[in-house]
């Protein structure tokens, strides 16, 4: 597995365990609200995001994070101007 | 025929001023007691790890200048200040009536935080002693405890914790009990001091919190800022009052409480507007007699467009002139529903509405008639103060001229 998968694989893991789901039935165009991730789910989702992958998610992004995908290319980023 | 409920006297500490007289200056001109955060509990050689800088801080409090040594003893920052904004309440009342005809009915809600937490924070680090009067100086009721000893008073005298609406419904609790008659008065209202490095790294975390200032209704607001400090009023049954020549500075005319039942976080319009329609139904009047609201107006994105919603659907086109008192005193929790009832007694008893300070460019998609830059002429008999707190729980006072 890509590095990169690893990331977005790992991304959806954490999705699928905090709105108790099958991880399969996720995907990069899965949205938000389709998984009734509401402002609260999300700041709860982002601490644990920040704790697992040490980065900081500015409060902006989160407000236009809109999919799964959007996360994980967010995520990627920040990963990447870490390194 | 109903008892109507009257406010004799009025007490506060609060970061914009130590009196009422103090407090009314800042929210008439605009004077916030916002400003850099001073740390009283960031261990040495740390950094704050906060997003933002500002706070609204009670400045300059030295216990020992307003009480006893027992009294500062057994106390911690917020019951302070309830003290002192209840000596200042009870000596503008001067009340004879029984101790046990009167109810203490206080808000706070998150106890003695400022005590409670660096003595825990030792303990956990280092397996230190915990000092004995911890549980006493901690208890959120601590301060309704101390204001019943400190005027020995007898009758019912309770606490409590609806986060940002504790104050407010302390008010409106004590405001039903003289109504009813259970007691012949009450000294009511709210104290907080959470001001902690804990508290403010919790809120830094929920991410509502100003990183610059909080500007609440307006287009570029960004967040809360937290405040502390604490407000009192002592009210009486109006024929008791007038007939022992007190100086009535305002009248509770309704009480609305409602629970959104919704969300944790989320407000939810229908929830603020039926605790609304609650106060105005409580006080028998129509939302055309209401003159001026004082706005929860926390400045943070959600809360505003939501009470603002509530306020369309209360008000409709016609509309009501709306400001919030959170802009000079920054957002006090337990006790911010206290201030704003002062805030709001002192709009009608003056005549004029309070402007929203720092207010410069309105979020006009909120559809509110907002006071703006300076006060307004008041001259309507009613005004609401509006509470709506985090898990959906709203109360709504109604005061008269």
């Amino acid at each position: 597995m890509q590095p990169s998968e690893d990331l977005q694989q790992k991304l959806i893991q954490m999705i699928a365990v905090s709105k108790k789901l099958p991880p399969e039935t996720i995907s990069r165009e899965t949205t938000f609200e389709s998984l009734a991730i509401d402002s609260l789910d999300k700041i709860n989702l982002s601490f644990e995001v920040e704790e697992t992958f040490g980065i900081e998610i500015p409060d902006t992004a989160i407000g236009s994070i809109k999919t799964v995908g959007d996360m994980v290319d967010g995520v990627r980023a920040l990963v990447a101007a870490k390194a | 025929m109903t008892r109507r409920v009257v406010v004799t006297g009025m007490g506060c500490i609060t970061p914009a001023g130590a009196t009422v007289e103090r407090f009314a200056e800042a929210v008439f001109t605009g004077r916030s007691g916002i400003a850099e955060h001073a740390f009283a509990d960031l261990p040495e050689g740390r950094t704050s790890g906060l997003k933002f800088t500002r706070t609204a801080q009670v400045r300059g409090f030295v216990p020992d200048d307003h009480l006893t040594p027992t009294q500062v003893m057994g106390t911690e920052r917020s019951s302070q200040f309830a003290l002192v904004a209840a000596a200042q309440a009870m000596a503008q009342a001067r009340w004879a009536y029984p101790g046990g005809r009167i109810a203490v009915v206080l808000g706070c809600s998150t106890g003695g935080r400022t005590w409670e937490e660096p003595e825990t924070a030792k303990l956990y680090l280092s397996n230190a002693r915990v000092h004995p009067l911890t549980v006493v100086r901690s208890m959120a009721s601590s301060g309704t405890s101390q204001v019943a000893m400190a005027h020995r008073i007898t009758g019912p005298a309770f606490n409590l914790s609806t986060a940002c609406a504790s104050g407010t419904h302390a008010i409106g609790m004590a405001f039903h009990m003289v109504r009813s008659g259970l007691v012949d008065a009450a000294i009511t209202g709210g104290h907080e001091a959470p001001l902690t490095w804990g508290f403010l790294r919790a809120w830094d975390s929920m991410r509502v919190v100003s990183p610059t200032q909080c500007r609440p209704f307006a287009k570029d607001r960004d967040g809360m800022t937290l405040g502390e400090g604490a407000a009192m009023l002592c009210l009486e049954e109006r024929e008791s009052a007038l007939a022992r020549g007190a100086t009535v500075l305002g009248e509770i005319a309704g009480f609305g409480m409602s629970s959104d039942a919704s969300h944790i976080t989320q407000p939810d319009p229908a929830g603020a507007a039926s605790a609304m329609q609650a106060a105005l139904a409580d006080a028998g009047i129509s939302p055309e007699e209401i003159g001026y609201v004082n706005a929860h107006g926390t400045g943070t994105i959600a809360n505003d467009a939501v009470e603002a919603e509530a306020l369309r659907c209360i008000f409709g086109e016609r509309g009501v002139a709306v400001s919030a008192t959170k802009a000079v005193t920054g957002h006090s929790i337990g006790a911010t529903g206290a201030l704003e009832a002062v805030a709001t007694i002192l709009a009608l008893h003056q005549g004029r509405a309070p402007f929203t300070a720092g207010l410069v460019e309105p979020d006009e998609a909120l559809g509110l008639d907002l006071v703006l830059r300076e006060p307004r002429l008041l001259v309507q008999q009613y005004a609401l103060s509006n509470s709506l707190a985090f898990g959906g729980l709203n109360a709504i006072l109604c005061f008269r001229r």
